[in-house]
C-alpha cells in the first residue's frame, strides 16, 4: 500500500513527486508510457510564460505568475536548461493595439513587471528578422524558456533518489474507493494508496468523471510543430507570439534552450488524446501562420516536425485540489494546459502540500536535495572538458555528432535516476539523436550502449518502449528477416 | 591546465576514400608532418559499410567492394607511414587553423595546423526534414542507417519495407533487404526521373521486380511504436500530392533515401564559405576554399556518385595543399565560374588561373537540373565559347564532367565563364 499513488509521469506528476518526496512516505508515479514526460511535457513549446495574457483573477494567472518566479531557481538546483531572453507579442493590424493595450493592462493586474508596449522601429532594433510589416508589440522581458522534458526527468530523477517508485508502462485503468484507500485497477494488476493525485493530463477527465458526480470535459487540443536547426548567429532572441485567439496563444516563433528555432503550435481539436501524429494541413498551417512573424523561414533548416496534445478543460482554468463530488483522498491538477508548464513548480508545492498536510505526513528526515543534471559535454569550456575526461574517459568518445554527446553521457543517462530504457528516452536526457541527423549516424551505437547498460540483447531495443522495437531480426541467427 | 598545441603541417579531417587520397597524394608530394583525423574506430569511412561492387572501375579498372576499395586506400597510406588517428572527433575549427579534437585515447587535444584538408563526408537527409506528416514509430530509417546495421551489425531493420527516395543507396538497399529475405513493396520517388545511376535501377530494381513509382511522395505514416503502414500518393507537376490517388502499403519499415547533405558544420566553424546550390565550400580549381589553406574534397565539397571521382579530387587537393606548404603560389587572375541553362552546382566555383604559362587542366563537375539527350555541354565566356561537347545523355542522377585543358584555361583569366546545356553545339 503505498501513502500516495501520482497517475501520470508528466511535468505536473514528476513535481508532484518531488515535493512529496520531502515527505515520510510512501509514493509512487504511475504512467502508461514507458517513461516520463512522454505525454505533452515533452511536446510543448518550452515557454516560461510571464503570465500577461491569462485571465486576472484565475488560478491560470495566480499559478503561472508565481511558477515563473519560481522557475529560475527550480531549474538551477535541478540543473536544467533556462533562460530568460524576454518575449514581444506581435501587432500587425491597426485593431491590435487594443488587444495588446488590454495585455498590458492585464500584465498589471497580474503582477508582471516590466512590460512596454513598443513600435515598429524598436521592434526591428530588437529583432531585426522580425516581418518589417509589424505595427507594435508588447515587451515582455519576464518571459523564459526551459526545456520541458529535461525538467521532468530531472524532477523524476530527484524524486526517485528520495524513494519514490515510478511505475512505467502501467496504465491506469480504473478507479475505486474503498473505506480508507484507494484502488487502481492497471494493466498489470491492482496498486492501493491511501490517497490518488490524477496528473494525467490528456487522460485526466476519464479518470475524474469515473469517481466524481461533478463531470469535467476536457478537449484535446493537438499542436504542431517545426523544429529548425540550431544556426548561428540565432536569428532571434527572444519568443515571438502574434497577438492570441480564443484558441490559444497563437504560432510562436522562439528559440529553445539549446538554440534551435521552434515554429508553431497549431491549436486543432481532436477525439483521440494518444493521437500526436502530424499532418499536410497542420504543418502548412503553421507555415502560413509564422510566415507573418517571419516571412524569409527557410525550409531547408527543419530537422524534424511533431505534435502534443493540451489537455483543455472547457471551463478554461486548471482545477487543482480535492477532486469535487468524489470521495475522500482523490486529488488532481486537470486541464493543465499552457501555461501549465511555466506553473508546474508552483502547482507540485502547492498539491505536494496539500496532500501531505491532509495524509499529515511528517518531514522526509532523510530528504536528498537534488543531484543537478551535470553540465552537457558540448556546453563545457576546454578546462572543464579537460576535467570531465581526467574523471571519466568515456567523456572522450563523441556518440552524437551533431550535438556532440559523449559515451560518458549516454551511459549516465541509463544509469541515473528514472533512467532511459529506449532510444527516446537516451535523446530527450542527452540530446543524441536530437540534431540535424536525427540519429542517422549514432541509433546503432546508442542500442549498443543501452543493451550493454541494461543488460539485455541489442534485438530488443525499443524506441520508445513497448512493441517499438527498432530491430526485427538478426542475420547470422535467422539468416533471413 | 596549459594548453599545449600540437604543431602539424597539413591536417585532413577524415579517413574516408577522400582524406586517405588527399594525404597519400600530400605525402607523396612532399608534406612529412601530416595527421588524419578520424572519428570512427576504422578508416574507410562510409565504403565500409559499402559491401556490394562496383567500386573503383576507374581508377583501378577493377570492380571492387567498398572495403576492398577502401583497404587499397588504407594499405598505401600504413605503407607511407601516414599518421591517422581513429576514435578522434573534431570538435571545432578556427579561422587560424586551430583544431580541437578529443579522442577515448587522449582526451582533448589542440593542434595548430598551417594547412587543413576537409573531408568529413556527408549526411543522408532525415525523415524530419521532409516533414513527412505522420505519427513517429520505431521502423523508419535513412537507407545508410538500415545499410550499417545490415552489413555491419548483421541486424536486421524490417520485414516488409517501402523505401521513399530513389538516391543510390536507396536502390542498393532494395537489394540488400531483398536478398536477406525482407519484402520490398516499392521504391517511390517524388520526381519524374531517378536520381539513382541507371545500373543500380537495372541491378537493384528491375532484377528483383521491385516497383520503381516515380512522380509519387509517401503522405502518411501510420503506428504508434513500430510503423505499421504508410500512404503513398501521386503528385502533380507542382511536386504536391494529387488527392484521390492515395494508396495504403502496409509495412514495418520505410527507408528514405532522399538526399545527401554535405557535413559541413566545422567548415562553418572555421569561417569558411558555402555555396547554397552544392551545400559545399566554394573552392578554387585547387580545391582551395575562401580560407587560404583551408582545402575541401569529396562529398563534403559536393555529392559525388563514384568513390573514383572523390579519389581523384581528393589526390588533386592533397597535391594542393603540399604546394600551398611549398609556398608555391604564382601570380593569378581569378575566373568566376557561373551555373547557365541547365547546370546545377558546379564545382569549382572559381579559377585561380596563373599568368605564366597554364600547364594544369581543370575539370568542372555538375550535375543537370533534367534530363537532357543529345544535347551540348557547352563552356563560354561572355563573348567567346570555349568548349561545347556532345552528349548523349546528361541526367541529374549522374554527375557530369567537363574539362578545358590548359590552353583554354589560358582564354578563361580574369573573365566569367559560364558551364550551360545547349540544344545545339556552340560557337565555330
Amino acid at each position: 500500500m503505498y501513502d500516495i499513488l501520482i497517475i501520470g509521469a508528466g511535468v505536473i506528476g514528476c513535481a508532484v513527486a518531488q515535493r512529496l518526496s520531502r515527505y515520510a512516505g510512501r509514493f509512487a508515479v504511475l504512467d502508461r508510457a514507458h517513461d516520463v514526460s512522454e505525454g505533452a511535457s515533452k511536446a510543448n513549446s518550452g515557454i516560461v510564460h510571464a503570465g500577461y495574457d491569462a485571465k486576472a483573477g484565475t488560478e491560470k494567472a495566480r499559478l503561472n505568475v508565481k511558477g515563473a518566479r519560481m522557475m529560475r531557481r527550480y531549474c538551477q538546483e535541478l540543473g536544467v536548461p533556462y533562460g530568460q531572453p524576454g518575449a514581444l507579442v506581435l501587432g500587425f493590424q491597426e485593431g491590435d493595439q487594443k488587444t495588446l493595450q488590454g495585455l498590458y493592462d492585464n500584465a498589471l493586474v497580474n503582477g508582471v513587471e516590466g512590460c512596454r508596449l513598443i513600435e515598429r522601429e524598436e521592434i526591428l532594433a530588437l529583432e531585426p528578422h522580425v516581418n518589417p510589416q509589424v505595427l507594435l508589440a508588447l515587451l515582455v522581458p519576464e518571459s523564459g524558456l526551459v526545456s520541458p522534458y529535461e525538467l521532468t526527468h530531472a524532477l523524476a530523477d530527484a524524486a526517485k533518489e528520495n524513494g519514490v517508485d515510478f511505475l512505467l508502462g502501467e496504465a491506469a485503468l480504473a478507479l475505486q474507493h474503498h473505506e480508507d484507500h484507494w484502488e487502481v485497477t492497471t494493466s498489470q494488476g491492482k496498486r492501493r494508496a491511501r490517497a490518488i493525485i490524477n496528473c494525467a493530463g490528456a487522460q485526466a477527465g476519464e479518470l475524474h468523471n469515473q469517481i466524481s458526480t461533478r463531470k469535467v470535459r476536457i478537449v484535446h487540443r493537438r499542436g504542431q510543430y517545426y523544429l529548425l536547426d540550431r544556426s548561428q548567429p540565432l536569428l532571434f532572441n527572444r519568443t515571438l507570439f502574434q497577438v492570441p485567439t480564443h484558441m490559444g496563444k497563437g504560432v510562436l516563433v522562439t528559440p529553445t534552450t539549446h538554440g534551435n528555432l521552434l515554429l508553431g503550435p497549431t491549436a486543432e481539436d481532436i477525439d483521440d488524446g494518444l493521437d500526436t501524429a502530424t499532418t499536410r494541413d497542420g504543418l502548412k498551417d503553421v507555415l502560413d501562420k509564422v510566415k507573418l512573424t517571419y516571412p524569409d523561414v527557410n525550409l531547408r533548416q527543419v530537422i524534424t516536425t511533431f505534435s502534443g496534445i493540451r489537455a483543455h478543460e472547457v471551463g478554461g482554468d486548471f482545477i487543482i485540489g480535492e477532486v469535487e463530488g468524489a470521495p475522500a483522498g482523490a486529488y488532481e491538477a486537470i486541464g493543465i494546459e499552457s501555461p501549465g508548464l511555466t506553473a508546474a513548480p508552483a502547482i507540485g508545492e502547492e498539491l505536494g502540500d496539500w496532500v501531505a498536510y491532509y495524509l499529515k505526513l511528517g518531514k522526509n528526515l532523510r530528504f536528498i536535495p537534488p543531484t543537478p543534471l551535470p553540465k552537457a559535454f558540448n556546453a563545457m569550456n576546454a578546462s572543464e572538458r579537460r576535467a570531465a575526461y581526467r574523471d571519466d574517459p568515456d567523456y572522450g568518445r563523441i556518440v552524437c555528432r551533431c550535438e556532440q554527446v559523449t559515451e560518458a553521457e549516454v551511459r549516465r543517462a541509463i544509469r541515473r535516476g528514472v533512467g532511459a530504457t529506449s532510444l527516446d528516452g537516451v535523446k530527450r536526457r542527452t540530446r543524441a539523436g536530437m540534431g540535424r541527423c536525427q540519429g542517422g549516424f549514432c541509433s546503432t551505437r546508442v542500442m549498443e550502449i543501452l543493451a550493454e547498460e541494461l543488460g539485455q540483447d541489442l534485438q530488443d531495443m525499443t524506441k520508445l518502449g513497448g512493441h517499438s522495437q527498432v530491430l526485427t531480426g538478426s542475420i547470422e541467427r535467422g539468416g533471413t528477416a | 591546465m596549459s594548453e599545449q598545441r600540437i604543431p602539424v603541417d597539413l591536417l585532413i579531417v577524415g579517413a574516408g576514400p577522400a582524406g586517405l587520397a588527399a594525404a597519400i597524394a600530400a605525402k607523396q608530394a612532399g608534406v612529412m608532418n601530416l595527421v588524419v583525423l578520424e572519428r570512427e574506430d576504422e578508416q574507410g569511412g562510409i565504403l565500409n559499410q559499402c559491401i556490394h561492387n562496383g567500386f573503383g572501375l576507374h581508377r583501378f579498372k577493377e570492380e571492387l567492394t567498398g572495403p576492398e576499395y577502401a583497404l587499397r586506400d588504407i594499405r598505401m597510406a600504413r605503407d607511407l607511414n601516414i599518421t591517422v588517428h581513429c576514435g578522434t572527433t573534431v570538435l571545432d575549427i578556427t579561422r587560424d587553423k586551430q583544431v580541437t579534437a578529443v579522442s577515448r585515447e587522449f582526451g582533448l587535444q589542440v593542434y595548430q595546423a598551417r594547412a587543413i584538408i576537409l573531408a568529413m563526408g556527408c549526411r543522408e537527409r532525415p525523415r524530419g526534414a521532409l516533414a513527412i506528416p505522420g505519427t513517429r514509430p520505431a521502423g523508419v530509417f535513412s537507407a545508410g542507417t538500415a545499410q550499417k546495421l545490415v552489413n555491419m551489425a548483421g541486424l536486421m531493420p524490417g520485414r516488409r519495407v517501402v523505401i521513399l527516395g530513389s538516391g543510390d543507396i536507396g536502390l542498393i538497399m532494395a537489394r540488400r533487404m531483398t536478398l536477406q529475405g525482407a519484402k520490398v513493396l516499392a521504391c517511390v520517388e517524388l520526381m519524374p526521373y531517378s536520381s539513382g545511376l541507371n545500373r543500380n535501377i537495372v541491378q537493384c530494381l528491375q532484377d528483383y521486380d521491385i516497383p520503381l513509382l516515380l512522380s509519387h511522395t509517401v503522405v502518411d505514416i501510420q503506428g504508434r511504436e513500430r510503423l505499421t503502414g504508410v500512404t503513398v500518393a501521386r503528385v502533380g507537376e507542382d511536386r504536391l500530392p494529387i488527392p484521390g490517388t492515395e494508396q495504403a502499403y502496409e509495412c514495418d519499415t520505410l527507408l528514405l533515401s532522399v538526399g545527401l547533405i554535405p557535413e559541413n558544420e566545422l567548415s562553418l566553424s572555421a569561417g569558411v564559405r558555402l555555396s547554397p546550390v552544392t551545400q559545399g565550400p566554394t573552392v578554387n580549381n585547387r580545391y582551395e576554399t575562401n580560407i587560404r589553406g583551408i582545402f575541401a574534397c569529396g562529398n563534403v565539397l559536393h555529392v559525388h556518385d563514384l568513390v573514383d571521382d572523390v579519389s581523384q579530387e581528393s589526390m588533386q587537393a592533397g597535391q594542393s595543399a603540399a604546394a600551398y606548404l611549398r609556398d608555391e603560389r604564382p601570380p593569378f587572375l581569378r575566373a568566376q565560374v557561373k551555373d547557365g541553362q541547365g547546370v546545377r552546382g558546379t564545382v569549382p566555383q572559381r579559377l585561380d588561373v596563373p599568368q605564366g604559362e597554364v600547364t594544369a587542366p581543370v575539370t568542372f563537375m555538375f550535375r543537370p537540373d533534367a534530363v537532357y539527350q543529345n544535347h551540348f555541354v557547352t563552356i563560354r565566356t561572355d563573348n567567346e565559347v570555349l568548349l561545347s561537347q556532345k552528349r548523349l545523355i546528361l541526367t541529374p542522377g549522374e554527375m557530369a564532367q567537363a574539362t578545358l585543358s590548359p590552353q583554354l584555361l589560358a582564354q578563361a583569366r580574369g573573365k566569367t565563364i559560364t558551364l550551360e546545356i545547349t540544344k545545339e553545339k556552340q560557337g565555330q
